[in-house]
């Protein structure tokens, strides 16, 4: 750990600098290439593997079977319906059947010869039944809720950060995100169910979290950016990314280490259900997100506003003096601490070049 | 000294915070005492049907092609409709809610039998129509325009109709589709017929179809119904059982129409074969398209009560009852979901839900104890005391509110924990920050909480949305998930707030924090800082330069404003 904290030290004072937004170009170019094979995904593997909740159908849980053997119950449910039944096992030992959309007097039957076949009583075979515009509905109303909440979002950063430009980058890095997590999804054929969507829009909310922070610190370095300032633009954000690496470091591990003991919990020991479809999509989402906002958001807000005449001007200034090795101003305390020496910025050497 | 009294005004100030925390939980905890104490609440939150194990159904309304979405008042009235049929069938701790705009949820406890099911389905819409024609169910026939000679049937009435019992509304095209009726092909499926309309319904037991004139009176116009036992004239049971029905002011009068005229109808016999027309005289109660009695009018009903005769027993007589007086919905519903949890499989998923969310609990502290050293134990602390305060808060919603913890609330429980301890996160690495600069311990920590507030807010205040957008775009399990969120990420806000901070601000003038003792983990040594003696730093940054370095260029570096704007043109000119 020591080695950690030396390495945070380091980072903070621009000893330690990592090049993340002088080589923005390869982040860009990385995630372009995800987000392609994210899109191709699903073509190429026929489409997203959504759950029972989306298509319709009926669903059998035999708890206490006295038999293990899933053909059991294919064989029963073949009776009823052409496609073969999906059966599972649950981690408390029962079995779940899945089959298409049955009638009332089906489902009984199937119901009956489940608990035959398992050696078990009727009451312990429950049937839910789903109709297939439930799963319309949670659609609807998932589209409606990420263009709301993108919508608010939005206006929430660009009246914070007071410039629209934060909230364009961090917006452009969620997408990127979501649409990683989505090709996952269909490249591993993983079931969609109501739970992962769930999941699913919460990443909206954590991928956007993880950015402020880094923003906000990008928001204190670049404050008093001037001619007179040590850095360029670019250099003052790559710093921010820097001196918030080890809390970025650390907020995704600890955030991930609650959700992949869910997701432990979950797949290992209780088979298919709620919480393994919650966290699988906030894992992906978190450890994408993560690296997303070090690697992307940072890196493209400076992109965005390298643009600017002005900032230009003002780079080239920076420049110009640090070759006439001409010492950058003081930068002014934000509060008049007397305990605190004024704060003077180590010039950083290793930053990037616009 | 300045500092030590801006220090001990940190700790009154810390001391004060501490107790006002102190205050809320104990006020917290109070409540909860008091809505167990006088509102026979609990001390653990209630568990939604997946943690418990029992049925849910979802019914979802069925709207006319067209029709304007139902009002939130419409909604209400149809859940409290239901929830009066579902109690009205014995089942106790039923809960009926509105979702979505057109959904109805019907939780129970255990299992739900067929009966209910059916009861708490055929929560249809009831309509009063005249008979027009009836017919045999059995009697299904294809007719065709070309065995008749003709071109198309036609399908709009070659006389303007008069009244409801007009027969110019039986259509050619009305009379061929009659024909064609099937019963077995609609009983499942009830339509929704257009109430200006002629229909076609068959009636329950689908031995009988009818044509039906449009709707005279619509059924939210009965204001009671029960089941008894019918009496002669003098007033001695004949052990038939019958439904009696009592229209409100509006039905009384358009139920007194109907029956004046359906009585002088069969009073008049038919011109074609002398004798009374015992089909016109008749009124169908539909109930989701389907009709559940079709009686003669025998009398005209002035003082809009009613007494339907039949074949009843004295069950079926109760459930028509029941039927009438809770039947009155505005619009049909239609099963959309059932899911039944067995008890077991709801205990075993809860348990699984606490075990994982221990686990998680305790991976985050070890990890903070490692990065953080001992002041992991402030983030244990803080942790500890979020966990109490949301247990509180969700006990008391559950009790206040008939909040139900789901198992998706148990998951945004659980990844809540990483969220509140980012805010920890923030918050230590700003001190560290603070004192690379070379500052006290005190003065890190104030300067350290006045940054990291506002990345806590700026952040917690994504989160919020998150959880409002959710909460209210929600279906299903989702807003379990956005409660839990919410609720935590603003307790997250009050305990860095009240319990954190002013525990790091006591903290910081111990000997074994503020000294920046090894194991403190806010060692400034280690963090870079270099001792200057007499407990004092300097940044980390400034020891690495030379003596000669640091006070080089001091002429450059206070360029006067003249000079500067001087130096911009010149960079301008260059471009």
């Amino acid at each position: 750990m020591k080695r950690f904290t030396q390495w945070g030290n380091d980072l903070y004072t621009g000893e330690t600098s990592i090049g993340f937004v002088r080589r923005r170009n390869t982040w860009f170019i990385v995630a372009i290439v995800l987000i392609c094979l994210s899109v191709a995904a699903p073509f190429l593997r026929g489409g997203f593997n959504f759950g029972i909740e989306f298509t319709g159908g009926s669903e059998f849980q035999v708890s206490a079977p006295t038999s293990q053997d899933q053909t059991l119950a294919t064989d029963d449910a073949a009776a009823y319906s052409e496609t073969p039944a999906r059966v599972q096992q649950l981690g408390d030992g029962s079995i779940r059947v899945q089959t298409d959309t049955l009638t009332q007097e089906q489902n009984n039957a199937l119901r009956a010869d489940l608990a035959e076949s398992y050696g078990t009583t009727i009451e312990n075979v429950a049937v839910s039944t789903i109709g297939p515009s439930w799963g319309a509905d949670i659609t609807r109303q998932m589209v409606i809720g990420i263009i709301v909440f993108l919508v608010l979002a939005s206006a929430l950063m660009s009246f914070y950060f007071r410039t629209w430009k934060m909230a364009v980058a961090a917006i452009l890095a969620l997408f990127h995100d979501l649409i990683v997590t989505a090709g996952v999804y269909a490249l591993t054929g993983v079931e969609i169910t109501p739970a992962a969507v769930i999941g699913f829009l919460t990443i909206l909310g954590y991928s956007l979290y993880d950015t402020v922070v880094v923003f906000d610190k990008v928001r204190e370095n670049t404050a008093n950016y001037g001619p007179g300032s040590a850095r360029t633009f670019a250099e003052s954000v790559n710093l921010a990314i820097n001196q918030t690496l080890v809390r970025s470091i650390n907020t995704s591990v600890v955030a991930l280490l609650p959700v992949m003991a869910i997701l432990f919990i979950g797949a290992f020991i209780m088979g298919a259900g709620t919480l393994r479809d919650i966290s699988l999509a906030l894992f992906i989402g978190i450890f994408v997100g993560a690296l997303s906002t070090i690697f992307l958001a940072g890196p493209l807000y400076s992109a965005v506003r390298a643009r600017e005449p002005k900032i230009r001007e003002t780079d080239a200034e920076i420049l110009r003096r640090r070759d006439a090795g001409i010492e950058p101003d003081a930068e002014p305390e934000e509060d008049g601490d007397a305990d605190g020496e004024p704060a003077r910025p180590e010039r950083e050497n290793d930053g990037a070049q616009v | 000294m300045a500092t030590s009294k801006r220090s001990s005004q940190a700790v009154r100030g810390a001391k004060s915070t501490l107790l006002w925390f102190g205050i809320i939980l104990i006020v917290l905890g109070g409540l909860n005492w008091a809505s167990v104490a006088f509102q026979n609440g609990q001390w653990t939150p209630k568990l939604a049907l997946d943690l418990e194990g029992g049925t849910q159904v979802v019914l979802a309304a069925q709207l006319q092609e067209g029709a304007a979405a139902p009002s939130g008042d419409q909604m209400a009235q149809a859940a409290s409709i239901i929830r009066q049929r579902v109690d009205a069938s014995g089942i106790s701790e039923a809960e009926v809610t509105t979702q979505g705009g057109t959904n109805i949820v019907v939780s129970v406890p255990g299992e739900l039998d067929a009966e209910t099911q059916n009861r708490i389905e055929s929560s249809a819409k009831l309509e009063f129509r005249p008979v027009l024609y009836t017919d045999s169910a059995s009697n299904v026939q294809v007719v065709k325009p070309e065995d008749f000679g003709m071109e198309s049937f036609n399908a709009t009435p070659t006389v303007e109709p008069t009244d409801g019992s007009d027969v110019a509304q039986l259509t050619d095209q009305l009379f061929a589709d009659f024909l064609a009726f099937d019963c077995a092909d609609v009983m499942s499926d009830p339509e929704v017929a257009d109430p200006e309309e002629p229909m076609i319904a068959c009636d329950e037991s689908g031995t009988e179809k009818f044509v039906l004139g449009p709707v005279e009176i619509s059924g939210e116009h009965i204001s009671d119904a029960t089941s008894s036992m019918v009496t002669n004239q003098q007033g001695v049971a004949t052990g038939q059982w019958g439904v009696n029905l009592q229209f409100d002011a509006t039905g009384t009068a358009e139920f007194r129409a109907v029956t004046e005229r359906l009585v002088a109808i069969g009073a008049t016999p038919d011109p074609t074969t002398g004798m009374a027309d015992t089909t016109r005289s008749r009124f169908a109660v539909t109930l989701d398209g389907n009709v559940i009695v079709a009686p003669t009018a025998n009398a005209v009903i002035t003082d809009g009560k009613a007494q339907i005769t039949g074949s009843f027993t004295e069950q079926s007589s109760k459930d028509l009852a029941d039927q009438l007086k809770f039947g009155a919905l505005p619009f049909s519903f239609q099963t959309q979901s059932t899911q039944t949890i067995s008890a077991t499989l709801g205990t075993w998923q809860l348990q699984a839900g606490l075990i994982a969310g221990a686990i998680g609990l305790l991976l985050v502290l070890l990890y903070s104890l490692l990065q953080y050293r001992l002041l992991g134990l402030v983030t244990m602390a803080s942790l500890a005391s979020l966990a109490v305060v949301a247990y509180l808060v969700v006990t008391l919603l559950s009790n206040q509110e008939g909040y139900r913890l789901s198992l998706a609330g148990v998951a945004g429980l659980i990844i809540a924990i990483g969220i509140t301890a980012d805010s920890f996160i923030v918050y230590f690495e700003r001190i560290k920050d603070e004192l690379r600069e070379g500052r006290s311990l005190p003065a890190a920590v104030e300067r350290g909480w006045s940054r990291a507030i506002r990345t806590i807010l700026a952040s917690d205040a994504v989160n919020l949305l998150v959880a409002i957008v959710l909460f209210f775009v929600a279906v299903g399990n989702v807003r379990g998930f956005a409660i839990t969120l919410g609720i935590t990420t603003l307790i997250d806000l009050f305990v860095v707030t009240l319990f954190t901070h002013p525990l790091m601000r006591l903290l910081a003038t111990t000997k074994f924090f503020g000294g920046g003792h090894p194991a403190s983990g806010l060692d400034p040594r280690a963090l870079g800082a270099v001792y200057r003696g007499r407990g004092e730093f300097r940044r980390s940054s400034q020891a690495k330069k030379t003596k000669v370095q640091a006070s080089a260029k001091e002429a450059e570096r206070r360029q006067s404003l003249a000079e500067r704007k001087a130096a911009e043109a010149a960079a301008k000119g260059e471009k």
